[in-house]
């Protein structure tokens, strides 16, 4: 059997599981039902997947730095909510369609700057980020209801919500922006020195602060990155939804990390990439659809995917054993 | 100039306990209603739901782990001991639900405690797991007790005892009992020892495993009793009942003061974290405030108490890294 | 070493305080361009404080600091390193996940526009540098799959990257076999022939007299004085290093040994020790000597019931016994202080009390809740038996000295009232006075009818406290010396896996 590891293709689907795992449900689903492997079907997983994947590739970007971001969908329901809201504004109501433009970047700003906000109270308070993000989860949700007073917001321009249905060839818009990030966040990460340097962080945060790593700053950045693609997933959203809910993104971060963590990122840091997130980000869609197709209720979705998790965790530890040479601790 | 002066850390430390009075001093003067036995005393019983529920939950981050699942259990929990009421009588209905609260506990238990898998995740993927469960075995519907009024069950959640409401003498006393356990029995040594240290406890002949077990035991008996208090308030239940109460309680947990890396904390903090959450949306209600105002509040009010605390510890306010 | 040459580095006056200590007190220190100089001192003297305010770590109250004749001031160990004067930690600053490439470039990775990396490059400096200390691994390989000898040698790269001026080398054969020890000081001498000046901290007499040309020694945060190693001896530099000469005698009082406590037969760990076999009686204290890696720790820890043996027997007070938990191994009579107090000894934020009486806590109690009064007696007691130093039981371990956190661990094992007594590496990281009254402590225990094995990598300590030393070597017995017939020689041999010739 010792030539399997010779086997290149092997020895990464080792080190990545979960890509035979999507390989197995994508197989399964497109022989139990005869609906999914249509171009439009998949399409509408890419679709779907990219709400979460998007947030999934800061998140990514977070967790190897050794923090976390609890925030997600509290911030994903605020851009969406200004999105939404910015486009009537009386200012812009000679702009036609350009309206949506300010009403995007705005959204898009404001995501940047709850993930600025996060990033600086961790960096300068040294609360561990769990904390600070779990209250800037309940203090961003109360944000979004402040400024919705509890009401949902609907766009008035067709244009906006239409803009879902636009497609680039077999590829719907949608879905090519998320492959675009992924990408982008991919070569962030693999190519660039703040990518790198991510790395570093969470590995040994005390070797990268000696070795001149401004570690601040550059967690601070991450956090931003998370932010905006936490709003730019939510004024996606809202442009499929025609509309944002106050209540948008809950539970959001917890499909997220799942994700995340399916990918084979460590939660300790130091360790993860972004086609790893993408597997567990389509391992999970396409159990969602693939069951939604099958008639299956949604409720067996959660036993399943949390049993995944679990499953996961086992099996890494299983077979990446640590050095610590039998100790029975 | 980031340096605490003398005082300081020693007010940082009882930063929360400060919060507190703060708080209520400045509720007291923004609301006549405030400063008043029912109001106090309804504060007391709208809080021991997450009170209960954060007793447990402190446990087992003392010793060392996290419990996300504890807001799914309650959903679990709630629905089984309500539906079961109408079918099997409230007698039998009550040790079934506390029993099979045990099972989804010594799951954790087996798998954090035993298996050594990270908590954060298991519990999470639990999360997700008990909450399918529920909607499972409801088919998606809520459930309701039909007869409301005739049944004794009805004690736990809308009875008094010596005119104090049961559910504050259910939370009082099992919050006396866990912090006698965890200050004064071997056991909640251990849970400190395992939480602050886990290879030097088994260095030193603790059974790590068992006692984490146990710790997911009894966050688990917490949840069924505040299923219990809620089934019997509400004598009905959705069947996501429990949604977001994990961080509401984790929110508490932290305020309290206990670390989230496990080895320190304590029962009778958590107690004061889980009343200062309360005070808060208690205080900014009466004063007219949008029920969502207490989010906000609450955001600062942890960053800021959780900071002070951090602060304390290593001497300088501000962070030293670059 | 001419005299016209300007000292490479020169540090004059430093005063550092931390609140409410006087960490260096105007202390005095240069090393010369091509000079080996070590500095010596007790834990606590103010080595590691000097150190981290050369490498930019910490500012110095007063005093100043001249590199190549000019002041410099260096807020960052980046700074530092720019001025060329870089620190090798004793504890790696790797991150495991990442190449060695990355590592040696940390924080000044190679970069080409738009803030990508400059892979080509890197790789070729990177490799050139690990060339240069003729390392047998690519730069490419993750660090975390690299023997600690190597980790220590990218660590070492990561100081190449600049023209160095100064290197300082803190405790670094602490995790090194002997052969991977002459790779290191092969390399210090090519720096030193390099014109680069060394600062060389280490604990350990013999390196020190082997490499240095000079010797500083700090006592307290000042500055005792400075000697030519070549003019010099071991005494004269103990005795600058804490006022007085060492008590090395042995009471020589004939010890009584009891019958057998200990009798390991034929145990065996695959991968780990084969075949160990020794007893040890009450009243004799036993010394495992070795090098790192020798498979001395796994031994105790299987005696423990850490690890399961795969093979092989124990008895011990004459029964066989099968331990599998440390529960089994204490309910036995066996105790274990193990090698690495802080991490598998105490729990640092408990106290004094608490971690003294953790083992037994569930037995020292009045009806079901602890009983505190017999809890302090036993602190107490051990305190006074013990002479640990804290202002109260309740000051939380983690603040105590390592002399006094170790006396902790120690105290802590003995009020279990063992009949066998391991001890890991008893002395690691501790000052030479509490060391001496460890090692008097432990022969007082086997006089009090302990059996006592004592694990230990300096050889001083087992030739002082032992009754029979057994000395291992890649997992095997190599040979067992009684205390008389001893001689260092025939130790070194042994550990070195060189079989004794049997006298004709």
């Amino acid at each position: 059997m010792a030539y399997l590891y010779e086997n290149p293709l092997l020895r990464w689907l080792m080190r990545n599981p979960i890509w035979g795992f999507v390989l197995i449900v994508f197989i399964f689903f497109s022989l139990s039902s005869e609906h999914f492997f249509a171009a439009r079907n998949l399409q509408n997983i890419l679709v779907q997947t990219s709400t979460i994947g998007l947030i999934a590739l800061g998140m990514t970007l977070v967790m190897i730095n050794g923090n976390i971001d609890l925030s997600v969908g509290a911030t994903l329901a605020l851009a969406a909510a200004f999105a939404v809201d910015v486009q009537s504004w009386a200012m812009f109501a000679t702009w036609g369609n350009w309206q949506i433009l300010p009403a995007v970047c705005l959204a898009l700003l404001v995501g940047i700057l709850m993930g600025a906000i996060n990033g600086f109270i961790v960096w300068k308070t040294g609360v561990d980020a769990f904390i600070v993000t779990l209250g800037a989860m309940l203090g961003i949700r109360g944000l979004v209801f402040v400024y919705t007073g509890e009401q949902s917001f609907y766009a008035m321009n067709f244009a906006y919500s239409d803009f879902s249905a636009l497609s680039v060839g077999p590829l719907p818009v949608l879905a090519l922006i998320f492959l675009l990030c992924v990408g982008g966040v991919h070569w962030l990460l693999s190519r660039t020195v703040h990518g790198r340097n991510t790395y570093a962080v969470g590995g040994n945060r005390e070797a990268a602060v000696n070795a001149g790593i401004r570690v601040g700053p550059h967690m601070m950045i991450n956090f931003m990155i998370i932010g905006f693609l936490a709003a730019l997933s939510g004024v996606l959203l809202s442009t499929q939804m025609g509309a944002a809910t106050p209540n948008l993104g809950r539970d959001y971060e917890l499909w997220v990390i799942t994700a995340v963590v399916l990918g084979g990122t460590k939660l300790t840091g130091g360790k993860g990439d972004i086609i790893g997130t993408l597997g567990g980000v389509l391992a999970i869609g396409i159990l969602r659809n693939g069951m939604n197709l099958m008639q299956v209720p949604a409720f067996y979705v959660y036993v399943i995917l949390g049993s995944i998790l679990i499953a996961v965790l086992f099996l890494d530890k299983r077979f990446n054993r640590t050095t610590d040479g039998g100790l029975r601790l | 100039m980031t340096r605490l002066k003398a005082g300081g850390p020693a007010i940082a430390k009882q930063g929360i306990l400060v919060a507190f009075i703060v708080f209520m001093i400045a509720f007291s003067l923004m609301s006549d209603r405030f400063l008043s036995v029912d109001n106090f005393m309804s504060v007391f019983r709208q809080s021991a739901i997450i009170g209960v529920m954060a007793l447990g939950v402190t446990i087992v981050v003392i010793g060392g782990n996290l419990d996300l699942s504890v807001g799914s259990m309650l959903s679990f929990a709630t629905v089984l001991v309500v539906d079961l009421h109408d079918k099997i009588g409230p007698e039998l209905a009550i040790p079934v639900m506390v029993l099979a609260t045990l099972c989804l506990g010594a799951i954790n238990g087996f798998l954090i405690g035993i298996l050594r898998l990270n908590s954060l995740i298991v519990t999470l993927g639990m999360l997700s797991a008990i909450q399918g469960l529920v909607l499972i075995y409801s088919g998606g519907q809520n459930v309701d007790i039909v007869d409301q009024r005739g049944t004794w069950f009805a004690v736990f959640g809308r009875g008094a005892v010596f005119g104090i409401a049961t559910p504050i003498i259910i939370f009082g006393a099992l919050a006396l009992v866990f912090h006698v356990i965890m200050t004064t029995m071997p056991f909640g040594r251990r849970v400190h020892a395992v939480g602050g240290n886990p290879t030097a406890s088994v260095f030193s002949g603790i059974p790590r495993s068992r006692v984490v077990f146990m710790t997911y035991l009894i966050s688990a008996l917490c949840v069924a009793i505040a299923a219990i208090i809620l089934g019997s308030r509400v004598m009905g239940s959705q069947n996501n009942v429990g949604q977001g109460y994990e961080l509401q309680v984790l929110a508490a947990v932290i305020l309290g003061g206990t670390s989230l890396l496990g080895g320190s904390g304590s029962i009778l903090r958590t107690v004061l974290g889980v009343l200062m959450l309360a005070f808060i949306q208690n205080g900014l209600i009466l004063m007219g405030q949008p029920y969502y105002t207490q989010w906000l509040v609450t955001w600062a009010v942890i960053i800021v108490a959780v900071w002070l605390d951090v602060a304390a510890k290593r001497g300088r306010l501000f962070s030293p890294i670059a | 070493m001419s005299d016209q040459q300007q000292p490479a580095l020169r540090l004059q006056g430093i005063v550092k305080t931390f609140p409410g200590v006087r960490a260096l007190d105007g202390v005095d220190f240069e090393v010369m361009p091509g000079e080996v100089h070590a500095l010596l001192g007790e834990n606590g003297a103010g080595k590691s404080t000097l150190m981290k305010v050369l490498a930019g770590m910490y500012q110095p109250d007063e005093g100043q600091i001249l590199i190549a004749g000019q002041s410099v001031q260096m807020t960052t160990p980046i700074e530092a390193k720019a001025q060329g004067v870089v620190l090798i930690h004793q504890e790696l600053s790797l991150v495991p996940e990442m190449s060695a490439a990355e590592n040696i470039y940390l924080g000044e990775l190679p970069l080409k526009s738009f803030g990508r990396v400059n892979w080509a490059t890197l790789e070729k400096r990177s490799n050139a540098i690990l060339a240069r200390l003729k390392c047998n691994f690519r730069a490419e390989v993750t660090v975390a799959n690299l023997s600690i000898a190597n980790q220590q040698m990218v660590e070492i790269a990561r100081a190449l990257t600049v023209d160095a001026r100064v290197v300082v080398f803190d405790e670094p054969t602490a995790s090194l076999t002997d052969a991977e020890k002459v790779v290191l000081f092969d390399i210090i001498n090519d720096l030193k022939s390099q014109g680069v000046g060394i600062v060389y901290i280490s604990h350990r007499m013999d390196e020190i007299f082997t490499l240095s040309d000079r010797i500083t020694v700090l006592r307290d945060g000042a500055y005792r004085g400075t000697l030519t190693t070549a003019n010099t001896d071991e005494d004269e530099v103990t005795r600058l290093m804490i006022g007085r000469s060492l008590d090395l005698s042995r009471n020589e009082a004939a010890p009584k040994f009891g019958k057998t406590m200990l009798d390991v037969r034929n145990l065996s760990y695959s991968g780990l020790f084969e075949d160990v076999s020794f007893t040890v009686r009450a009243g004799e204290v036993v010394g495992f000597y070795g090098l790192v890696g020798a498979g001395r720790t796994e031994v105790a820890e299987t005696l423990f019931g850490l690890r399961t043996a795969s093979s092989g027997d124990v008895l011990v007070g004459g029964e066989k016994v099968t331990i599998t938990s440390p529960r089994d191994a204490i309910a036995l009579g066996i105790s274990l202080v193990p090698e690495n107090r802080k991490e598998q000894g105490l729990v640092l934020q408990m106290n004094c009390r608490d971690n003294m009486t953790l083992p037994q806590v569930q037995d020292l109690t009045a009806g079901p809740f602890v009983s505190q009064g017999a809890e302090l007696a036993i602190f107490d007691q051990y305190r006074d038996r013990l002479a640990i130093k804290t202002p109260s039981w309740k000051q939380s371990v983690g603040v105590l000295s390592g002399g006094n956190q170790q006396k902790i661990v120690i105290g802590k094992w003995l009020s279990m009232q063992p009949r066998v007594l391991i001890v890991d590496e008893p002395t690691r990281g501790i000052d030479v006075g509490s060391k001496s009254e460890i090692h008097q402590l432990l022969r007082e225990l086997a006089a009090q009818g302990y059996a006592v094995v004592v694990i230990s990598s300096e050889m001083p300590e087992v030739l002082r406290v032992s009754d029979r030393i057994i000395a291992m070597y890649h997992g095997r017995i190599m040979r067992e010396f009684d205390i008389q017939d001893v001689t260092e020689d025939s130790l070194v041999q042994a550990i070195s896996g060189i079989k004794a010739e049997e006298p004709a």
